[in-house]
């Protein structure tokens, strides 16, 4: 076990997937150690330890990027792309719902595109409506894509490697708040399957599902609550497409009470898929509502206090929870 | 770098098995293109359709250039790439006709044909789309250390795309063994190319770009053969990218079903009295390079071959409703 931030878990990650397979490579800007290996370090050393040859900073041209690595992928190659933020994607959507996601079904299985794009994202750093939504909806909604949002360094480094292993094209969503996350990371850690799930904390009352940074949320809340006589149980789901239906009703069966709570907007967010699929499996067996927590549907806002009021706070989760205890 | 206009001038030549070569893919296409019509209009099979007809010597003044691990990339209007770069004729038709045994199985339709065994990686419906994907099959290529180079094909209208001006920056920068093509048949779906594009010879944005541009004439087998000879060799030797624009138009609208009303019929008229298919026919005759009977020998058999894969592809299974969740990801159902 060592411990270490979740920087250094994807740059270990990525880099261990890099001495294990000569065909992953990097690409995306200030990717390379002549640019400080990354915006926040997290391709730093990967330059100077594996060659230019398997490293390429690029300019800031995100259809230009997310087109080589679907082309190098398609000829065997698995490209790990950084998109410095998650916004960034809707420069290059073409490229990646219109071709990475479909060109294995449109070829007829032919071609295949085993590339990972990372980005970074979240509200709280005062980055305003452009630089800090969540979107792992519309990548959800992608038939051809997986997803995958870590909430702790350790399962950092086990996503990355499955994503960069995976034959199918990986969202990888990093939050920008997580990055100077300290966690134990095992020295030997086995890649985590994607679509599995995590249960973070034990409960019998009320089960609180997220991901990405508000799982951190969610555990303090259960903290709170568990003084309130009130036990939540807090699932990480990890990977957001495909998502772990088994585990998540499992433990709505169990609890009987569900809470959906994520950074991205209300509507048509991640908890409307959750929430309609699990009403339809334990339809009747629950004791009320499935609930959903999430920003409210406006831009992220600049100013700290509408910026603070917009992002889900561990106060939201308490209230949420404490309140779906009481339901039915 | 100087723009050259070529014409005249001919740094390369095809032998006389090339230029029989080039021909055969021309009239190939040609032949292909008016079955491909006459399919749809006497309701044999219903299919969007991007007529090529007008366009048949680019790519094929172009691939007899290629190896079979040479890559292309081109977009909708694209069945004339795919010919002239060997995908099979039973293949094509069969998944023209939403086969199962077509080359995407029936998933891809005409604007999505790929056939990578003979390097066809992508025919893409967007527009542009092409360009971004052929700089990473050539930066593959280049980190590979091999030879290979890959093919953009696209049309002037994709000239004034985003994807157009980063992939020819990328491209540049990295010296990426990759050739951009441009079939500029001046029109752009339904829009003129002097309403749409700020510059009156595409290849003037080569400079923009720090490569060589060039222009050709679309309908010249050897100006086409000596601009794409010139470009692969510089691409294979690690040079780098080139744009070469070829000029030419399109026989028949932008899509089968269009009335081409924005087309004034003195223009069309004087570019099909310029039909480059039967032109390079009778040169072949006049140097002695084919006979008349050998060339209407040859002409006859495609046309065998033709009507061979319209009745294959028609006679072959449909696919399998079950099949529909294949090929969404590696493993069938990754994602319910």
């Amino acid at each position: 076990m060592t411990k270490m931030s979740m920087i250094q878990a994807l740059n270990e990650g990525i880099a261990e997937s890099m001495a294990s397979d000569p065909k992953v490579v990097v690409l995306g800007e200030d990717v390379g150690d002549n640019e400080e290996g990354g915006i926040v370090g997290v391709t730093r050393g990967l330059s100077t330890r594996f060659g230019e040859n398997r490293v390429w900073s690029t300019p800031i041209s995100e259809q230009a990027i997310m087109g080589a690595a679907i082309g190098a992928a398609i000829s065997g190659y698995k490209p790990v792309a950084e998109i410095m933020l998650m916004n960034f994607t809707a420069v290059c959507m073409d490229m990646i719902f219109n071709h990475a996601a479909k060109l294995r079904y449109m070829s007829g299985g032919q071609t295949s595109v085993p590339l990972v794009v990372r980005m970074m994202t979240g509200s709280g750093i005062a980055s305003g409506g452009q630089h800090s939504d969540f979107l792992e909806t519309w990548f959800a909604h992608s038939p051809g894509l997986k997803v995958v949002a870590p909430s702790n360094p350790a399962d950092a480094k086990g996503l990355m490697l499955s994503a960069i292993a995976d034959p199918d094209p990986v969202i990888f969503i990093e939050c920008t708040r997580l990055y100077g996350m300290q966690g134990e990371v095992p020295d030997s850690i086995e890649p985590i399957p994607i679509g599995k799930a995590q249960v973070a904390r034990a409960g019998t009352d009320v089960t609180i599902v997220s991901h990405s940074e508000i799982v951190n949320r969610a555990l303090k809340a259960a903290e709170a609550l568990e003084a309130e006589g009130i036990s939540a149980e807090v699932v990480d789901l990890r990977s957001i497409s495909p998502w772990d239906k088994e585990a998540v009703c499992a433990s709505a069966r169990k609890t009987g009470r569900l809470l959906v709570a994520h950074e991205a907007v209300r509507n048509f967010g991640p908890g409307a898929e959750i929430a309609a699929t699990v009403q339809e499996e334990l339809f009747g067996q629950l004791k009320a509502p499935v609930r959903r927590l999430a920003a409210p549907f406006t831009p992220v806002p600049f100013s700290k206090v509408l910026e603070t009021h917009h992002l889900v706070q561990v106060e939201d989760v308490i209230d949420a929870a404490r309140s779906l205890a009481k339901e039915g | 770098m100087p723009i050259k206009e070529v014409g005249g001038i001919n740094t390369a030549l095809p032998d006389a098995a090339t230029q029989l070569e080039i021909y055969r893919r021309m009239t190939l296409i040609a032949q292909n293109d008016e079955a491909s019509r006459k399919v749809i209009r006497t309701g044999r099979l219903l299919m969007p359709y991007y007529s090529p007809r007008g366009q048949e010597a680019i790519p094929s003044a172009i691939s007899v250039n290629l190896n079979k691990d040479d890559t292309i990339c081109t977009i909708y209007r694209g069945i004339h790439d795919m010919l002239a770069k060997g995908v099979p004729l039973n293949d094509l038709w069969a998944e023209l006709a939403g086969r199962s045994n077509g080359t995407c199985k029936g998933k891809g339709g005409p604007m999505h044909i790929t056939h990578p065994a003979s390097g066809a990686m992508l025919t893409t419906g967007i527009v542009g789309s092409s360009m971004p994907i052929a700089n990473g099959l050539a930066w593959a290529a280049k980190m590979d250390g091999s030879r290979r180079v890959s093919i953009a094909y696209f049309g002037d209208g994709a000239s004034n795309i985003g994807a157009f001006h980063e992939s020819l920056n990328l491209a540049s920068i990295w010296k990426l063994p990759v050739i951009f093509v441009c079939q500029n048949n001046l029109f752009a779906e339904h829009t003129r190319y002097e309403k749409a594009t700020s510059v009156d010879r595409i290849s003037k944005r080569a400079i923009g770009y720090a490569m060589p541009g060039v222009t050709v004439n679309g309908n010249d087998p050897f100006e086409i053969y000596a601009a794409a000879h010139e470009a692969i060799t510089r691409a294979r030797s690690g040079e780098g990218p080139t744009l070469i624009e070829a000029l030419t138009f399109r026989f028949h609208g932008h899509v089968f079903g269009d009335a081409d009303k924005y087309i004034p019929k003195e223009e069309k008229d004087a570019a099909i009295a310029k039909d480059p298919v039967p032109i390079f026919r009778a040169k072949l005759i006049a140097d002695g390079i084919a006979t008349e009977a050998e060339l209407t020998d040859m002409e006859a058999k495609i046309d065998t071959e033709i009507e061979a894969a319209i009745a294959y592809a028609l006679a072959s299974p449909l696919p399998d409703p079950a099949d529909l969740l294949d090929d969404v990801y590696a493993v069938r159902g990754a994602v319910a």
